[in-house]
């Protein structure tokens, strides 16, 4: 992956075989997710009847769906009020739909962008930014899975467990920071 | 002013993974500020821990809270 340029309207880019892999892998596994999660929804007669969906009203148990799909309120961890518990489960009964459909939309902006073999990839200035986010829920993710703090080194001793999937982390990371620098130059 | 009409304030909390290039770019799009003010948003969020970054009926700051989590940004809503 070199860095993304920008030409007028148009943002580009390529990615070799494997990085094309690894990134529709991750891409795909979050877009899995989220749609399980929007599967937990409970049936409601009176939502298929006006269309409206509503979302669960809890926070979701797996600590990588909770960061991508955060509390309405900030909530004491030990002994939050009834009264903001209450709020934020109908906040996010309310909203949760809408924002899951948003990142499965962007997640599948990159699915149909970046070729399965890797090589040139062309996006509008629209498009970039589905990119943006859905690179920002991967790294939210992984982030979340790997504990990355904000002084993470660069590498891992060896023998972490974390240490090989540190460096696709960075490498996202690259790929996303270059981005926002072509959409902004 | 009731309970009820007293404005409510969008949070945006500081997190180890998000990058300040993007936030700011986020800020700019969602709220339409200027390339200074949503840096200086940022930098708000970055050292101390938490910013407001918009306000208004609990309608709108709902839907502000609601992009800034599509976007992948740790944001909350209060009634001070």
């Amino acid at each position: 992956m070199k860095a993304w340029k920008r030409r007028g309207g148009q943002l580009q880019g390529g990615f070799e075989q494997q990085e094309a892999a690894v990134l529709r892998g991750l891409v795909s596994q979050l877009e899995d997710m989220l749609q399980a999660r929007a599967e937990e929804t409970p049936q409601d007669p009176l939502a298929e009847l006006t269309g409206i969906k509503a979302g669960p009203s809890e926070s979701p148990n797996d600590p990588v769906l909770s960061r991508l799909l955060p509390d309405y309120h900030k909530l004491d961890p030990d002994n939050p009020s009834k009264e903001d518990l209450d709020s934020a489960g109908v906040l996010r009964s309310i909203h949760e739909p809408e924002v899951v459909d948003a990142k499965v939309g962007v997640a599948q902006v990159v699915m149909e962008t970046l070729p399965r073999d890797g090589g040139n990839v062309r996006l509008t200035v629209e498009q970039a930014d589905a990119w943006l986010s859905a690179l920002n829920d991967v790294r939210l993710a992984l982030g979340t899975a790997l504990d990355v703090t904000e002084d993470m080194p660069e590498q891992l001793p060896e023998d972490d467990p974390r240490s090989p999937h540190l460096g696709v982390y960075h490498w996202l990371t690259y790929v996303q920071e270059s981005l926002v620098e072509a959409l902004t130059a | 002013m009731g309970a009820v009409d007293r404005p409510w304030q969008t949070v945006v909390w500081n997190d180890p993974v998000n990058l300040m290039s993007y936030v700011t770019y986020v800020f700019q799009k969602l709220f339409g500020y200027s390339r200074d003010h949503a840096t200086k948003l940022m930098l708000d969020v970055h050292h101390k821990g938490r910013a407001i970054v918009s306000s208004g009926s609990k309608e709108k700051v709902e839907g502000d809270v609601t992009r800034l989590h599509a976007a992948g940004l740790w944001a909350t809503m209060e009634q001070p």
